[in-house]
């Protein structure tokens, strides 16, 4: 997998911490390939959106990202329930089910972006950056140009 | 079974499979299937319901999906790996989400359950009003199957393409 930049705390220079939250093993392995790429760390995981809020207590991630469809509880209700305790959170839904009706409902309820999937790696990467915004900055990569 | 609910199918799986295997792939046979469903190999079932009722099986047979879920996963997997039928299952959840978010924004309302692997020999039967569209999709690692059986439900009147249900 094509490696990025690493995208870092930049109140502390330390590596952001993801909470990757999906049904599918096989779809959270690919994202925690991704954030690994990205230079980032994990956090926790869990595979509904029940779990979810307890891992986000215990965790505290700088980002959660999301499915929307689950069992016990979806993505969206899962994401609200976090936010309205972490008004700070930052979630990033990433789901195929990516229509618009989806997608300005978790927009509503707390959620900070939406990435379809299939995800692209290079989407997902400028995803974060924007998403963090101020709290994160890009720092070169060890043996790379960039 | 309208075309318009069979494009969407041919779209996404279209984009995410030419995607996800970084190769073009191509349009197989499609055929319509009175009988019962009788799984190929590893098979992934979403339920749709709502204004469009039913459901849809993504199944291929073993050894295509060991070739699909290593190039996905970016390491050789074997076909009994349980990390197969997870990739089959997310596939199929891909290619259906993207489906029905085409179908949500033309203007039908319904709800997607998640995928789940479909490990019994046979579906159940089909019914006069939910015939079943085979798709067949020709990958450079074999081929994919999608079983559609999908009807437009009671809840549906007149779609936003204008369409009567």
């Amino acid at each position: 997998m094509e490696q990025f930049s690493p995208i870092k705390r930049s109140k502390d220079g330390q590596a952001i911490r993801y909470l990757i939250v999906d049904d599918s093993v096989f779809a959270r392995k690919n994202l925690v390939r991704m954030i690994e790429s990205f230079g980032g760390e994990i956090a926790g995981e869990a595979g509904d959106g029940m779990t979810a809020i307890t891992e986000y207590e215990r965790s505290k991630p700088d980002i959660v990202l999301m499915d929307i469809t689950m069992p016990q509880m979806e993505g969206i209700e899962s994401a609200e329930k976090i936010v309205q305790q972490n008004p700070d959170a930052r979630i990033v839904m990433v789901s195929s089910v990516g229509y618009q009706e989806n997608i300005v409902a978790a927009l509503q309820r707390g959620a900070r972006h939406f990435v379809q999937k299939p995800v692209k790696p290079e989407v997902l990467y400028e995803v974060i950056k924007y998403v963090l915004g101020e709290d994160g900055v890009v720092a070169a990569a060890a043996g790379a140009g960039a | 079974m309208k075309m318009e609910l069979i494009q969407p199918f041919i779209n996404a799986a279209d984009a995410v499979l030419s995607q996800g295997l970084n190769s073009p792939m191509e349009i197989g046979n499609f055929t319509m299937d009175k009988e019962a469903y009788r799984r190929k190999g590893v098979a992934a079932m979403v339920e749709l319901s709502g204004d469009i009722e039913g459901r849809v099986i993504f199944d291929v047979m073993p050894k295509t999906a060991a070739k699909i879920a290593s190039q996905l996963a970016g390491t050789e997997l074997p076909e009994t790996d349980t990390l197969v039928r997870e990739a089959v299952c997310e596939l199929a959840n891909q290619v259906i989400g993207n489906a029905v978010a085409t179908l949500n924004d033309q203007g039908f309302h319904f709800r997607v359950h998640p995928p789940r692997l479909h490990t019994s020999e046979h579906g159940p039967q089909i019914t006069a009003d939910t015939e079943a569209l085979v798709l067949c999709f020709e990958t450079a690692s074999g081929s994919v199957f999608i079983n559609i059986a999908l009807r437009y439900g009671s809840s549906a009147k007149v779609s936003a393409t204008g369409v009567s249900a």
